[in-house]
């Protein structure tokens, strides 16, 4: 069995994508927690083009980009399956990845934005929420039909750390009467055991992120 | 062609999102319909089968329909097995590709159009950051032409590939019609330059190329609207 390496941070929704599709798939692997303000050298090595986290690191190879790594991870561990058999239902699981890829720019944009600027950012985020649960999620259970697939855990952040962000942020975005089927499901991905029993601390979480804004707004406003 | 693998894509004839689903079907010899849309009055079967980001191209297959250029490649490459196949077996090569290939999908041609769409200093910016992700990226192929510069006898397209070359080329004639320089200049990025020498002198890829002159036209017709709307 070869060695497997997450280097992470405790804090971020991407590492955790990782160690969601890790622990569903049984591997055994070392979490290495990283310091984003004084990067390991191992970091740096591993993943030179980026110089972010998370890195898988497998026999030795490492492998960057959250999106990369779970595609990985489904072909190298085949056991509990977290993308669909059929080519064209995979392929609209993609299509869903990666639009939340591509838009997290926007999503994340009232995290970092104060004044007018937030009041857009929220309003633009909402729209895509919108999308993500009428053409996403649909009447589905989870993204990816009766279980969790990889759709699911790329959108765990919105399960999972969208809330802590809007508070901090001061803003509303998830509720369940504008979102019913997206709050829905966002409940039932925290209510699945291995997910429930992986999550950072939310109390931490909230610290962490009040910090990370007031950081953001002394910025942006001096 | 039988209807049980009737294969239509919409596209559009300069979109280079569209132009890698297209050389993606000829390579692999796959018959197919194609619709050309106008982009300024896209056809109703367009908004119904990309209602998400209603652009091309959209692949559709046997009635099904898929949006989103590298999602649509991977999905040809899944359902049509035969050669070139756009992802090597090993899954960790399939990784190092799919890592490239978002570098050059998400820092390249998003560098490449805010080039193309902007002026002044935000362009000047923009240039900057096109050279140095450009450097990365010759830095990473090295891994994957460990033996130097590619040649073009039995060239396996892949992934890669395809993103790449239907995004920049060679021709330093027209970059330099355009920007006034050269964007892929064979002094800063060797590999770079003789990779996509051999990719654009693959018959497939030559045929599909329209003129020069069609392509420059196509440039500043972009950059004037993107200058003169963002004027606005």
């Amino acid at each position: 069995m070869e060695e497997v390496k997450l280097l992470g941070t405790w804090a971020s929704a991407f590492s955790y994508r990782v160690l969601w599709a890790l622990k569903l798939k049984g591997v055994q692997y070392e979490y290495v927690e990283e310091d984003l303000f004084n990067k390991s050298e191992l970091l740096l090595r591993c993943n030179p083009v980026h110089k972010k986290i998370p890195v898988l690191i497998h026999g030795g190879k490492p492998i960057a980009e959250s999106a990369v790594i779970l595609e990985y991870i489904e072909e190298i561990w085949p056991q509990n399956p977290l993308l669909p058999q059929d080519p064209y239902e995979r392929t609209l699981a993609r299509f869903w990845i990666k639009f939340g890829e591509d838009k997290f720019p926007i999503f994340y944009k009232f995290f970092h934005s104060v004044g007018e600027e937030q009041v857009k950012a929220t309003k633009e985020a909402k729209e895509l929420l919108k999308v993500i649960e009428e053409h996403g999620l649909g009447e589905k259970k989870y993204f990816g039909g009766d279980n969790i697939g990889l759709t699911d855990i790329a959108y765990g952040w919105i399960a999972c750390w969208l809330g802590v962000l809007a508070e901090a942020a001061g803003v509303q975005l998830l509720d369940a009467e504008s979102f019913p089927k997206l709050q829905a499901w966002a409940d039932r991905f925290k209510e699945v055991p291995l997910i429930k029993d992986n999550l950072p601390d939310p109390d931490q979480m909230l610290n962490y992120f009040k910090l990370r804004r007031e950081q953001l707004v002394a910025s942006a406003t001096s | 062609m039988g209807e049980e693998n009737k294969v239509v894509l919409h596209g559009m004839w300069i979109s280079p999102y569209s132009k890698r689903v297209e050389l993606a079907l000829k390579f692999k010899g796959i018959p197919f319909e194609y619709v050309e849309e106008d982009l300024q009055n896209k056809s109703p079967q367009l908004l119904q089968y990309n209602p998400v980001h209603k652009k091309v191209p959209v692949l559709v297959h046997n009635g099904k329909p898929i949006a989103e250029s590298i999602v649509i490649l991977e999905y040809i490459d899944e359902t049509w097995k035969n050669q070139p196949r756009f992802l090597p077996q090993d899954p960790y090569k399939r990784a190092k590709v799919r890592f490239w290939t978002s570098f050059v999908q998400q820092q390249l041609c998003e560098s490449l159009l805010t080039v193309i769409k902007t002026d002044g200093e935000v362009q000047q910016k923009a240039f900057g950051n096109l050279f140095e992700k450009l450097e990365v990226l010759e830095e990473g192929i090295k891994e994957i032409f460990p033996d130097g510069n590619p040649c073009i006898g039995n060239y396996n397209i892949g992934l890669l590939d395809l993103v790449m070359l239907s995004m920049f080329s060679p021709n330093n004639k027209i970059q330099e019609e355009v920007f006034g320089m050269k964007i892929i200049d064979p002094e800063k990025t060797p590999l770079i330059f003789s990779w996509l020498t051999v990719l654009h002198q693959l018959p497939l890829v030559k045929e599909s190329t329209p003129p020069d002159d069609k392509v420059v036209a196509i440039f500043k017709f972009v950059r004037e609207n993107a200058l003169k709307s963002s004027l606005a």
